[in-house]
């Protein structure tokens, strides 16, 4: 069952968006979050839509394998939508006990589930065609003006693609230890949600324990390797743009102004 | 009560690019109270393999059956199985969580609906046949040196007083000493308890000594599945798949392309000294 969370794994395969920069990526995927947002009609939604499947299609990963990951927000999904359904103010359209659903509520229900499906699926694909050092080396780029404020930009980047490279490998460790506590007798899928939360400690212990040892021993080999953050650190891979990557950019800006248009001032 | 694996087929991550097949028509029949080594190189699905045996996974195609029933019908109570045919993982920190080793021993029996008494004195129980001093009982489990921490593991597993124990690698870590009386412990509780033992190993050396029945796994396929020394008779073969026959069967091969007269066969240390010392007509 863990291995259905998708976000945060990368999809090894040969494609266009795996070859495009990092930074690319990244903007492209900022952009396409604000489009979402800026989009109020149903007409910007499909531009994104038809975005979104374009590059899918073009990113060469399977369909399933990027849905399988929204099982895991199906329940913050259903959540917001009841929320959005029940609470909006506005002209009845259905009313029974203390609950009213609106006009206005559908709308928003229906545009949050929208927002929230796409937004998971366009962070994901980026996830999914990026190695975790090539986006984190991506972000400390992008992020590098900062520094003139004093923000440690590097350091940053690196916890993050320490915490990005983990995420499997304790993914993996606590599959092994669930099967380890099931192979006691531990169940972890039925009871109430105390005993439910209580089965959890023969699972969260070991887990605590064996990720503070990794702490240790990364912690250990970095400094063996003579690691002191990021001033005077050079790359091997500098990151430099190409003609697809402009030519992505071109095809976001597009894009965006294209949402702006048609989702905001002309309908 | 025996496990019987019928054209079992797994395959990991099935549907993405990254599927690979961990197992692949594997048929077996393990009967009641034997020990069996079950070896591989790493990688080659051994441990895919046990854990389909006490129905953690679930086969791809073909069936597993306990006792005569198939475990993944729908109405077969797993869990009950899995205190039958008792797993004990790789690495012990796997499965220790609790405050002290006695109260963790407790946690498998506890899972089973046991009454109070009942869990502690199987978890006593479990951990005086471990052969774990009472000094110990209630530390952390934490503390311990490898080879004791692996103790309480297997006496976690052995409280719920399966009829099957299956234990990945329980030597991996140990320092030589570790090694031998883990697996001695192991023997005594196949000779005492006359329960099944399938005992997971990379090293021919571990097993040679005390099992009746090797099972070699290479690439997700059974490639021997005999008594020891019909298995180390195929130790070309063996080489070839990146595992090693026992040093005594290579030094009885030697001996008997030099023209001694001995026999190749035997597997164990002990054998071995009594061939070479009859072969020299000293006894």
């Amino acid at each position: 069952m863990l291995r259905d969370i998708t976000l945060g794994q990368y999809y090894r395969t040969e494609s266009v968006v795996h070859k495009l920069d990092p930074r690319v990526k990244l903007v492209a995927t900022f952009m396409f979050i604000i489009s979402l947002f800026v989009a109020n009609n149903i007409i910007g939604y499909i531009i994104a839509a038809l975005f979104l499947i374009m590059c899918i299609a073009l990113s060469n990963v399977p369909p399933k394998f990027i849905f399988r990951g929204m099982k895991t927000i199906f329940f913050l999904l259903v959540i917001t939508m009841i929320f959005n359904l029940f609470l909006t103010p506005g002209k009845e359209l259905v009313s029974f006990w203390k609950f009213t659903i609106t006009y206005e509520g559908v709308k928003m229900a229906s545009m949050m589930a929208i927002r929230l499906i796409f937004l998971i699926t366009g962070s994901s694909l980026m996830t999914l065609t990026t190695t975790p050092n090539n986006l984190t080396d991506g972000l400390e780029r992008l992020l590098r003006p900062l520094k003139l404020f004093k923000v440690p930009v590097h350091e940053i980047a690196m916890m993050m693609s320490i915490a990005l490279r983990f995420i499997p490998i304790l993914m993996e460790e606590t599959d092994k230890i669930m099967k380890a506590q099931m192979a006691r007798g531990a169940d972890f899928e039925s009871g109430s949600l105390i005993t439910r939360a209580k089965s959890l400690v023969p699972l969260l212990v070991p887990l605590f324990i064996s990720a503070f040892r990794r702490a240790n021993d990364l912690a250990m080999a970095m400094e063996a390797r003579c690691y002191r953050g990021g001033e005077g650190r050079t790359k091997m891979k500098p990151l430099i743009y190409s003609n697809i990557d402009r030519i992505a950019y071109l095809v976001i800006i597009v894009y965006l102004a294209l949402v702006i248009i048609c989702g905001r001032i002309l309908f | 009560m025996s496990i019987i694996l019928d054209h079992v087929n797994y395959i990991y991550d099935e549907d993405t690019a990254m599927a690979h097949p961990a197992l692949i028509d594997v048929c077996l029949n393990i009967p009641n109270g034997q020990f069996v080594g079950l070896i591989g190189h790493t990688g080659s699905g051994k441990s895919t393999l046990i854990q389909h045996m006490n129905g953690l996974e679930k086969p791809t195609s073909g069936s597993v059956f306990y006792d005569g029933k198939d475990i993944h019908d729908a109405d077969y109570d797993r869990k009950a199985l899995r205190a039958k045919v008792g797993l004990v993982f790789q690495y012990p920190e796997h499965q220790l969580f609790e405050t002290d080793c006695f109260k963790d021993v407790c946690f498998g029996p506890k899972n089973l609906g046991l009454p109070q008494k009942e869990v502690e004195l199987r978890a006593y129980e479990a951990l005086k046949q471990v052969g774990f001093d009472d000094e110990y009982f209630y530390q952390s489990p934490f503390d311990l040196s490898g080879g004791q921490k692996r103790r309480v593991a297997i006496a976690g597993v052995l409280a719920m007083k399966p009829e099957v124990l299956i234990l990945d690698e329980p030597t991996a870590g140990l320092d030589p000493k570790g090694r031998e009386d883990i697996l001695n412990l192991i023997s005594k509780l196949h000779k005492e308890m006359g329960i099944t033992i399938i005992l997971v190993s990379h090293s021919m050396e571990d097993v040679a000594n005390y099992v009746q029945r090797i099972i070699v796994m290479n690439k997700g396929r059974v490639a021997f599945d005999d008594e020891p020394k019909e298995v180390f008779r195929h130790y070309k073969e063996l080489e070839q798949i990146g595992l090693a026959a026992p040093q005594v069967t290579y030094i009885m091969q030697e001996l008997k392309q030099a023209g001694f007269p001995v026999d190749s066969d035997v597997t164990t240390l002990e054998d071995a000294k009594n061939e070479i010392l009859k072969a020299f007509g000293k006894c």
